[in-house]
């Protein structure tokens, strides 16, 4: 009925018969019971909790469990094509099923049933790579297994295509027709071998997104779609500061809102970590519908007292960044110093220094934070938006105690994460308040609310100084940055907050014989956290348009600056394992100079500009044509070369690739935060424009390499290198060096 | 107490409840509740008609976009009260009564048109207005859609706006 075969030490894939002949396959940890505690029957109804991989009905449909929130990242798709893969499942045949958080809690031991499960930080595919296929090899095995015996024939004869197992004398039988006798089998104790790639039938094949059909007739919900009947609705009004305080709040006009049943007070825990608590002092309108509870909120007449971050502003915050890294000042951390810096200005052949200016930004998601919860005494349901299932877990476990396994968080599809949904402000609030009315609740914030209130990335100043011998080799980088680190508050330690902020191995490091990277702490009270593509973003515009800068003074084509510091194809090593692939690199860079017609960069009347990056084992480059007619900026072509390894899905890729590139380009563009007063000073996309249709090039030309080795993450890798490549663009265009961000404003202003 | 037993003397016939007559993907419906209350919130809360998002307070972004009398319009922005006999068309009603994807729709299957598909909804239907509007629109007519996309799927919108448009042609010639 039953057996395991070992996955990793505390983890093993277990076999189950379901109901009708099914053939389950999933993980369970090492301290379950070795037998299933529910009757055979009953698992066709309560597959999620064994942990489900892989579930073979006998009429042949396959249902495969898809473990980390998909925010629009594919991994819906791609995740369940590995599984696949190694099944030699038939993909028409395939329904994906997103599986919700997988905590087991038997004989008093915690266990994660699907291991880590989080989404939109690049490890998805890395993770998956490493433990799911050989849940669809085991069950491929298992099938085999079974056909074997069915056709007395030795199971190395058979083979499988497709859904089905195939006999040498031609002979089919379909995976559904074997499930019921593949589940009897014992699986073997030692780790069946996986394909090799000679073998792969999905992998590598494109795949249009699972969910597709369902999101363009408006079926697929997200957290926000989900509903309990009894229902209510919460809206809130925060405290503008963080450290704010009520200073005067009359309920009664939004009590006499028809609907509204009740206003109630929140405040943040001081104990906790941001992203642990609710984000700023609120005070909640509950109502029977969302239209009467926007009202109530609307109706509120409350007054909040500025705490001490009351004075801060972004603009002052800039100058102090500035002030520290035009003074002696040590720096907070020295991040990396090879060589030595300061001896080799004194051969200097030429010396090129820049400072490089960038905003806050926020994260800005489609779907606003919110959160649907059911307490009971013994239970709680929640459906979070969430891109890490455990963390939200955590939270309602610390505000409810309920037992472990008791707290079921649903994840539905989520309306974009970029970093945001790592922290869930959200759910503490939304547990706060269902547990005050003592009812299903509905937390949603308006988008006011989600502008005014986030974790947002930290505005940052770089300065750079170079110098450049006689045969122009960069011989000594000098990176010194002040930013307000996103982990502050957060547990780490003081010697470590630079790491949210700089890379160690970030480019050149390693390429230039004394490098040094200084990292300089400012201290805001604007709440911070992880964002999409950082740190590298943020360094990437101010490394890639520094060495562009190096290439004006040195009167060459920046392509030839780039490839001479790149160099010989080698391994250059980085610190903490691993190394950079020169000649991957390099290769990235000319696909994008040859398909944009580099050799025209001298003498286009468009402006051309190129900037490449390395990350996390990938491989990035974008060019970039602009042209400009008055003050009005056209990006008339982008491309973008990728090496990630081994690709999964190149369409999902592809769209992952496209989508990075118009999302740090729509942001460069226009985007920029501010505070005064403490005050964040934009509420909604109008005073926060993403970038619209005519600002978009209309195409980004992805240039995907085939690659062997191990997949990458690919979900924000276009980010780092398409604004550098856009602002040296508009440098040809314009002869205007853009060094500070959002370009349209700082374009307009220098034109 | 004696008037518990009595048969009343008249029957008073109960007025027909008064509302907002109007007609979603087909179907008619009768708002008897707050005029004011926008129509993102009746589709959302009342009819649990969810493929309509929220945008913004006031519809920024467009993933409220809906079909009203075939003109694009942001459901918050209008209220119940403006509705009376008009014809509202969301992204559910887009398919036809058996299923089958709009050419539009499946466009946007075609070229990946979809990030994490939150604003997907308003992007089809604005492209549909657009489509309404232009049987074969230019990039300068795609220019004018409003909608945002965080997740960059601008591109894809562009290319399948354009699939669809060939598509429908060749739908009317056959």
């Amino acid at each position: 009925m039953s057996g395991q075969t070992q996955l990793s030490r505390r983890r093993f894939l277990q076999v189950l018969a379901g109901t009708a002949g099914a053939l389950i396959v999933g993980i369970r940890s090492a301290h379950a019971a070795t037998t299933p505690q529910v009757p055979a029957d009953m698992l066709g109804d309560n597959l999620s909790d064994l942990g489900l991989y892989v579930r073979i009905d006998q009429n042949g449909d396959v249902l495969i469990g898809a473990r980390d929130p998909d925010t629009g990242t594919g991994v819906n798709t791609a995740l369940p094509r590995i599984i696949a893969d190694e099944l030699d499942a038939d993909w028409q045949r395939v329904r994906v099923l997103p599986l919700g958080l997988g905590v087991d809690n038997s004989n008093g031991h915690l266990h994660w049933l699907y291991g880590q499960q989080v989404g939109g930080t690049g490890n998805s595919i890395p993770r998956a790579w490493r433990d799911l296929r050989v849940a669809g090899a085991l069950a491929r095995w298992l099938l085999v297994q079974a056909a074997a015996q069915q056709l007395n024939l030795p199971a190395e004869r058979l083979r499988t295509e497709k859904g089905v197992v195939i006999a040498p004398n031609g002979h089919r039988i379909g995976y559904g027709q074997l499930a019921a006798a593949a589940a009897k089998i014992t699986p073997p104790t030692t780790p069946i071998p996986l394909k090799t790639p000679d073998h792969f039938s999905l992998i590598g094949q494109p795949a249009g997104d699972v969910d597709a059909r369902g999101i363009v007739t408006g079926q697929t919900p997200y957290s926000l779609d989900q509903s309990f009947a009894d229902a209510v609705v919460a809206v809130l009004a925060h405290s503008p500061w963080p450290d704010g305080q009520l200073d005067d709040l009359d309920k009664a006009p939004a009590l006499a809102i028809k609907g509204v049943i009740d206003v109630i007070e929140l405040k943040p825990d001081p104990k906790l970590q941001p992203g642990q608590t609710v984000i700023a002092p609120a005070v909640a309108v509950i109502a029977e519908n969302t239209w009467a509870a926007l009202q109530g909120r609307r109706a509120l007449k409350l007054d909040w007292k500025a705490g001490a971050s009351g004075s801060e502003s972004t603009a002052a915050l800039e100058q102090q960044a500035t002030n520290l890294l035009n003074s002696d000042s040590a720096p907070t951390t020295r991040v990396r110093d090879d060589g030595d810096v300061d001896k080799a200005g004194h051969k200097a052949a030429r010396r090129v220094e820049a400072m490089y200016y960038q905003p806050w930004l926020a994260h800005a998601a489609s779907e606003p934070m919110n959160c649907l919860v059911r307490l009971d005494k013994t239970s709680a349901i929640l459906f979070v938006p969430t891109q890490s299932p455990v963390q939200a877990w955590t939270i309602v476990q610390r505000l409810t105690g309920l037992p472990a396994d008791q707290i079921d968080i649903r994840v539905s599809r989520v309306g974009g994460g970029y970093g945001r949904r790592l922290d869930h402000d959200y759910v503490a609030e939304a547990v706060l308040l269902a547990q005050a009315v003592n009812k299903p609740l509905r937390l949603f914030w308006p988008r006011d609310e989600d502008m005014t209130h986030d974790y947002y990335r930290s505005g940052t100043v770089h300065k750079f100084s170079a110098i450049v011998d006689a045969k122009r080799h960069i011989i000594a980088w000098n990176q010194r940055l002040a930013s307000a680190s996103a982990l502050s508050g957060r547990g780490t330690p003081s010697d470590h907050l630079w790491t949210s902020e700089v890379g160690v191995n970030q480019l050149p490091a390693g390429f230039v014989p004394n490098y040094r990277s200084d990292w300089f702490s400012l201290a805001s009270s604007l709440p911070r956290g992880p964002h999409r593509g950082m740190p590298e973003t943020t360094n990437a515009f101010a490394v890639e348009s520094f060495i562009d800068e190096i290439a004006h003074a040195l009167k060459e084509d920046p392509l030839d600056t780039h490839l001479r510091l790149i160099g010989d194809p080698r391994l250059v090593p980085l610190q903490g394992g691993g190394a950079i692939d020169t000649a991957r690199l390099a290769n990235v860079l000319k696909l994008v100079a040859d398909r944009i017609n580099w050799k025209d960069w001298l003498h286009s009347i468009n402006g051309l500009g190129l900037a490449c990056w390395y990350m996390d084992g990938a491989y990035v480059a974008h060019a970039v044509e602009v042209s400009l007619q008055g003050n009005q900026l056209t990006i008339d072509r982008v491309v973008c070369a990728v090496d990630v390894g081994r690709v999964i899905n190149p369409q999902g890729l592809e769209g992952q690739v496209a989508g990075a590139t118009l999302d740090a380009l729509s942001t460069a563009l226009n985007l920029a935060i501010t505070s005064k007063d403490g005050k964040v000073e934009q509420s909604s996309w109008k005073d926060y424009p993403l970038a619209s249709m005519a600002q978009l090039p209309n195409k980004v030309e992805v240039i995907t390499v085939p690659g062997e080795g191990d997949p990458t993450g690919a979900s924000f890798i276009a980010m780092p290198s398409a604004v550098p490549a856009l602002a040296n663009a508009v440098f040809r265009v314009s002869a205007v060096r853009v060094r500070r961000l959002p370009l349209m404003k700082e374009l307009l202003r220098m034109l | 107490m004696a008037q518990d037993h009595a048969a009343p003397a008249q029957i008073t016939p109960v007025a027909v409840r008064s509302g907002i007559d109007l007609q979603i993907n087909g179907e008619s419906y009768r708002h008897t509740g707050d005029p004011q209350m926008p129509l993102l919130w009746y589709l959302r809360d009342v009819l649990q008609l969810d493929g309509t998002k929220y945008a913004g307070e006031h519809g920024e972004g467009g993933a409220d976009l809906v079909l009203v009398n075939g003109k694009a319009s942001s459901a918050i922005g209008v209220p119940m009260s403006k509705l009376s006999g008009k014809k509202v068309v969301t992204v559910e009603g887009l398919a036809d009564a058996k299923g089958a994807l709009h050419p539009l729709q499946q466009a946007f299957i075609d070229e990946d048109a979809i990030g994490c598909g939150y604003c997907t909804p308003g992007w089809l239907i604005a492209s549909m207005d657009l489509l309404n509007r232009h049987k074969d629109p230019s990039d300068g007519d795609i220019n004018t859609l409003p909608n945002l996309c965080r997740c960059g799927c601008q591109t894809r919108v562009r290319a399948a706006i354009k699939r669809a448009a060939a598509a429908m042609k060749q739908g009317a010639k056959a």
